[in-house]
């Protein structure tokens, strides 16, 4: 097996015990994180402290009226609260809202001294949100414009197992649980399902079901689905048996339940939505922790058919990953860069391009991306909502901050996760920490 | 009638007529001592043992690149700290005890020998903490190698000096 050390990898060794020795050196990794926007992000060396440098923002939740704070020209309003773990939003044609309310219930299993403390970790970044509130369920939530008070859903499709991408194709509602996609008949306008759903096909989930969001989205026709499904590791180091199909975007054909990979070696991939008017695929990806704090950016990426984006053996195109063995040079050299970083630890989790009217005509067609935030990192990086411009289909310029507010001296409020467009060109934003759907309108058309 | 009591309180002498009682029931300290030496003794090989296997283990993981062994060490050294700071506890106590100048240069060096393979691997449980190669190699099994080198010549001192520092009976040569 390939587990002999080169050269360049002994001189990062001899670099690691150095730096080991000197009891308070840093991480060498001193960079901006707007050098790791867009196309060709800075990659710097991995670096390596005695524990990873971590920090999570204590939940406090929002308290009387606060907001996220959104740019000049817009408002936010609650339109839904005290949910329970709200992760995605899906907008029907007719206005309404489908909110998936989701928690991954079952524990990790107990293979290393590592994994309670990070059981802790994940525990106290999600602040026990919504308690003991029944989850695991979708929400219909139906705007009444009754003067910005929030709305009251009803409960559309309960029972669920940690569900979170959802996808309509002419009356058929497909719902994508942690280990299956459920089909349900459903017209839009209705308020509730008849019967339990059916099963499409069954999608990789425990006993370990590490990235368990598996996000959910249909060609033009309807006549395939694609979903995420992310990685059981942060870097294979529960094994190659563990990751079979997993970290890559399947094809699914709802009719047969057949699939096929669609694309591989993305750790995380979630937001999938194909680009208004075209063909393109885009998801957002989670990339890899514990290599410092400006290692590795999670990006925005179109998903080219059949493309390996080097999880695990490599991250941005070719820079080999010294955890994993045995190494495959033979496939890290096909792995290909994605198209646009968005910096580290960031967490994207949702993307909607904006196909509205309703906002200024530098939104149009433009992306934007829900980030849950960091823990590896000293500094916290994301717990925002960014918009990203698009010019002939492709990312352009540097991402700006959209909806902020969420962190606010190291508290926590919420933590946005799913994004959508309404019928009406609002932005619709999940809050899994928060517990609240938010609605971003514009207040004025320039 | 003189007791021990007594004696100790300084209302009797310490007199010929009386060593017997002294002899039978040594001071207080002396009897911590004796609580806390075959504790000591019983819970000081278990991070030696386990030290030492994960050297063995994190060999196994540097020449098959399978991950077992990675989890292997990781909790070997774990359990490893566990039952040493147990002992570290048991052996502060004994030295307390029993008094610094009973222990000697060789149960010095026992003690540090021991807490410095207790310190070394505490690093090493951290360093194996890392998902995959890196945990181990380099710095991993050069760490539990080092740790597992110390703990043994703690084990080492006890040739040359039966841990009669920590019996509350018997005094250093």
């Amino acid at each position: 097996m390939g587990v002999r050390t080169g050269g360049a990898g002994m001189k990062r060794h001899i670099a690691l015990v150095v730096c080991l020795s000197l009891a308070a050196c840093g991480t060498g990794q001193n960079i901006e994180k707007s050098t790791q926007y867009g196309p060709t992000p800075d990659i710097p060396e991995p670096s390596r402290t005695l524990l990873p440098q971590m920090k999570v923002a204590d939940v406090v939740g929002w308290s009387g009226g606060d907001k996220p704070t959104v740019p000049q020209g817009f408002r936010i309003d609650a339109i839904a609260t005290g949910l329970s773990s709200p992760r995605n939003i899906y907008a029907l044609p007719n206005g309404d809202l489908l909110v998936i309310e989701s928690k991954k219930d079952a524990p990790e299993p107990l293979e290393r001294p590592k994994r309670p403390v990070m059981a802790w970790i994940e525990k106290k970044a999600h602040g026990g949100s919504g308690g003991e509130r029944p989850s695991n369920r979708v929400l219909l939530l139906r705007h009444a414009d009754s003067g910005g008070k929030p709305d009251t859903p009803t409960v559309l499709i309960d029972h669920l197992n940690s569900p979170f991408g959802v996808v309509l194709v002419g009356d058929t509602l497909y719902v994508a649980d942690t280990d299956a996609i459920l089909r349900f008949p459903f017209k839009v306008g209705q308020t509730s399902v008849d019967g339990p759903g059916e099963k499409v096909i069954d999608l990789p989930a425990g006993p370990i079901n590490h990235h368990w969001t598996k996000s959910l989205t249909a060609n033009a026709d309807g006549s395939k689905l694609y979903v995420g499904v992310g990685s059981n590791s942060n870097a294979m180091e529960r094994g190659i048996e563990a990751e079979t199909n997993r970290a890559a975007i399947w094809e699914v054909d709802p009719a047969s339940g057949a699939f096929k990979v669609f694309a591989r070696g993305l750790r995380n991939p979630n937001g999938l939505t194909f680009y208004p008017g075209s063909s393109t695929l885009w998801a957002v990806v989670n990339e890899r922790d514990e290599l410092g704090p400006n290692l590795v950016p999670d990006y925005l990426t179109s998903v080219k058919p059949g493309a390996f984006y080097g999880w695990p053996y490599s991250y941005w195109g070719q820079h080999v990953d010294p955890r994993v063995r045995p190494q495959r040079s033979d496939l890290v050299k096909s792995a290909i860069a994605p198209d646009y970083g968005l910096s580290s630890h960031v967490a994207p989790l949702g993307l909607a391009f904006y196909t509205g009217n309703s906002f200024p005509s530098q939104f149009h067609g433009g992306a934007f991306v829900g980030e849950h935030g960091s823990w590896n990192r000293p500094e916290p990086n994301g717990y925002k909502l960014v918009f990203i411009r698009f010019e002939n289909g492709r990312p352009v310029g540097d991402p700006m901050d959209f909806v902020t507010g969420f962190v606010e001296d190291g508290k926590a409020h919420g933590r946005p996760v799913g994004v959508a467009v309404d019928r009406t060109g609002a932005l619709i934003v999940a809050d899994d920490v928060g517990n609240t759907v938010w609605r971003v309108t514009a207040e004025t058309k320039s | 009638m003189v007791t021990l009591r007594d004696i100790r309180d300084g209302h009797a002498p310490l007199s010929s007529d009386n060593a017997f009682v002294v002899e039978t029931m040594p001071p207080a300290s002396s009897r911590v001592a004796s609580v806390a030496a075959p504790i000591y003794l019983l819970l000081f090989p278990i991070p030696v043992v386990l030290f030492v296997a994960a050297v063995v283990t994190d060999v196994a993981y540097s020449a098959s690149a399978f991950l077992m062994w990675l989890h292997f060490s990781q909790w070997l050294i774990a359990a490893g700290l566990a039952f040493g700071a147990l002992a570290a506890i048991a052996l502060l106590v004994v030295v307390f005890a029993s008094g610094a100048n009973r222990v000697g240069t060789y149960g010095w060096s026992h003690l540090v020998l021991f807490y410095a393979a207790l310190i070394i691997e505490v690093f090493n449980a951290f360093i194996h903490t890392a998902d995959g190669w890196t945990a181990v190699v380099p710095i991993g099994v050069l760490l539990s190698i080092v740790g597992a080198i110390c703990a043994l010549a703690a084990v080492g001192t006890l040739f040359f000096m039966p841990i009669a520092w920590v019996s509350a009976r018997g005094a250093p040569a």
